[in-house]
């Protein structure tokens, strides 16, 4: 479903270029885990980014579903991001002023889906990540591990295709962690195509697909038919 | 996205952050309330005045001995101008559209009647006079139609005048002095009150020919015609232009009709309101600039907000709206307020000084909040083009 094909993307720092994609070719099947690992600096996050279309190639094509998505305009790659792909930060990034109900309905509004369908998707949501008791409590009431799962509601109510996780236990202690990790999984085992980037090997090495990046090259992947 | 969500979305924005959004509507009411306080007492002036004006009616019109030039002033300060006499007065009666003819002079003089005197504006004036500016009769009548040339030696008191000189006795058929002549009462005006500063009630009305010689002059100050509703006004400043040009060989005198007076008027009373309602434009001003300088505020704080809102699928439109639809509700909210603290202060100061004329249009009000959200909406631009032009990578970075 997904389909790199030479991905360059360059920046500019001062009067050099840091090349932070290095001519990647990848393809990701539906319903696939596949972490990316690496060192600090190695391009993971330049990757997570691009998969999740809030950044564009220097050059190269990438196709999501079988479409060019390079090519589409700003408002055509929004509304891809809101319907197919969900994201889960390091930071959370949870709206503090909204209750944790409101953080998940958010891209539901967006989308202009009338609140009587909202709520009981929000409400499943909620439900299947223990949250329901949580429902009404703004970020700062919640711990970092509940904050995460909030995250994860907001990402999945849309029901996305594909899951990107940009380091989500990288805020967390080993507890919250080990549960958010078993809460992906088990998306990914009913179905939603899961890419996590992490540097922590432990978590890396339970995916079944495992990439290592260096340099803003992407190393031979190994699948991992034990995970 | 729906409006009741947008609503929601932007409403909880507003009230998370209480005190800057308060401090952001405090800023557009004081700026709407100056505008709609400074524009009803405006209007309320412009009001006042012009019912002043037109409780004579509006088919009056004045003529003025000298012509009025385009530079403004008149050739009668170069002499060879005629005197507008009382036989001017009388022709004009003859002409078919004359209801009314006032020959009119004014002048200061002693009044005395038996040991009381008192000094006072004194009207030389004509037994039309009631008629042609709707004035009452309280007792005995007004000047009767003497010969104008030679009237008898009557008087009429106005009602202050008349306490001043009397006190409750009945003034009818005393003698009085004007001047130093000696006149009889006749009778008593209605109150007037003041109409444009003049005290109408502390004055004495006598024939005008006799008012010309107490003050030793050769024209009258001014013929007032009140004429025939059906009449046009054209035929009338025609006839009455005919009239006196036939008599005095050419063109020395000014014919002002109440219109002209009216829009001359009118048009000064707009500049004053219009004047006004800037002064309060201005304090709105510095409301819309607060707007401004909040919005950027509230658009660097939330940066990472919008990095989040475009990742999870937000237009650039709508992170646009959203910004823009916040400065306009609070725009619109301090609108409400102004509008409110402006009417009731204007009412209230109406209260404490009936005297204080005060009114507020509707549509100003209407206007008010119009000009409230588009200045929201103009002070949201900058702010919120700018949220929706962040790099999404960027915004989500920012902490
Ligand atoms: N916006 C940017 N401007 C300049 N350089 C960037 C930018 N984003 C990433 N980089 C550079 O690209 C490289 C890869 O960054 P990143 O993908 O964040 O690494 P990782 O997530 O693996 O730590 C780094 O050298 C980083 O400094
Ligand atoms: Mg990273």
């Amino acid at each position: 479903m997904i389909d790199l094909e030479h991905i360059h993307r360059n920046f500019q720092v001062g009067d050099q270029t840091v090349r932070a994609l290095d001519d990647v070719n990848l393809h990701i099947e539906a319903g696939e885990y596949v972490s990316i690992m690496g060192p600090s600096g190695s391009g993971k996050s330049t990757l997570l980014n691009l998969l999740g279309l809030l950044d564009r190639p220097s050059s190269g094509i990438y196709r999501l579903n079988g479409e060019d998505v390079t090519s589409l305009s700003d408002t055509q790659q929004a509304r891809v991001r809101n319907r197919e792909i969900g994201f889960v930060f390091q930071m959370f990034h949870l709206v503090p002023r909204l209750s944790a109900e409101e953080n998940v309905e958010l891209p539901l509004i967006l989308a202009g889906i009338p609140p009587e369908q909202r709520r009981p998707r929000v409400a499943a949501v909620l439900e299947g990540l223990h949250l329901s008791n949580r429902r009404h409590h703004k970020p700062e009431q919640l711990s970092g591990g509940q904050r995460q799962r909030v995250a994860i509601a907001r990402a999945t109510v849309t029901n996305p295709k594909v899951l990107l996780a940009d380091e989500p236990t990288g805020n967390l202690d080993h507890k919250s962690g080990q549960d958010v990790i078993r809460i992906l999984e088990d998306l990914n085992h009913r179905g939603i195509t899961l890419i996590m980037v992490t540097h922590d090997q432990e978590m890396g090495q339970r995916a079944r697909r495992q990439l290592h990046m260096l340099d803003g090259r992407l190393l031979n992947g190994q699948r991992n038919d034990d995970a | 996205m729906r409006i009741a969500d947008f609503l929601h979305l932007t409403g909880s924005s507003i009230i998370a952050h209480r005190l800057r959004s308060g401090l952001t509507i405090l800023g557009i009411t004081v700026g709407i309330a100056a505008v709609v306080l400074l524009t009803s007492i405006g209007e309320g002036v412009h009001k006042f005045v012009l019912s002043e004006f037109t409780q004579f009616g509006t088919t009056l019109v004045g003529i003025n001995p000298g012509k009025a030039t385009t530079a403004g002033g008149t050739m009668g300060v170069f002499g060879s101008v005629r005197p507008l006499t009382i036989e001017d007065s009388e022709a004009l009666k003859r002409l078919p559209f004359a209801r009314a003819v006032v020959p009119f002079v004014q002048g200061n003089a002693e009044v005395e009647a038996g040991n009381r005197s008192r000094r006072t504006t004194i009207y030389g004036a004509g037994a039309q006079m009631p008629e042609a500016f709707s004035m009452k009769v309280a007792s005995g009548r007004f000047l009767p139609a003497d010969d104008p040339t030679a009237p008898r030696a009557f008087a009429v008191l106005g009602s202050k005048l008349r306490h001043e000189l009397f006190g409750e006795r009945n003034p009818l058929g005393q003698r009085i002095t004007v001047g130093g002549n000696r006149y009889r009462v006749i009778g008593v005006m209605e109150s007037k009150g003041t109409v444009l500063g003049f005290d109408l009630d502390d004055t004495v009305y006598i024939p005008a020919a006799r008012a010309m010689e107490l003050f030793n002059r050769d024209s009258l100050f001014e013929i007032d015609v009140l004429y025939y509703e059906h009449y046009p006004v054209e035929t009338v400043v025609k006839g009455i232009k005919r009239t006196l040009e036939t008599r005095h060989g050419r063109e020395d005198f000014t014919i002002t009709t109440q219109q002209q007076m009216l829009d001359v008027l009118g048009s000064v009373l707009n500049v004053l309101t219009f004047a006004v309602g800037a002064i309060g434009g201005i304090s709105l001003l510095v409301g819309a600039i607060g707007i401004v300088t909040i919005m950027t505020i509230a658009v660097n704080e939330r940066i990472s907000e919008i990095g989040l809102l475009r990742a999870l699928g937000a237009k650039r439109s709508q992170i646009l709206g959203m910004f823009l639809g916040e400065a306009m509700v609070l725009a619109a909210i301090g609108g409400m307020a102004g509008l409110v603290v402006g009417v009731g202060t204007a009412q209230l100061l109406h209260l404490l000084l009936p005297a204080m004329p005060v009114h507020t249009p509707v549509e100003y009000v209407v206007m008010a909040e119009v000009v409230a959200v588009v200045i929201g909406l103009l002070a949201g631009v900058l702010p919120a083009r700018r949220a929706a032009h962040l790099d999404p990578l960027e915004a989500l970075r920012t902490e």
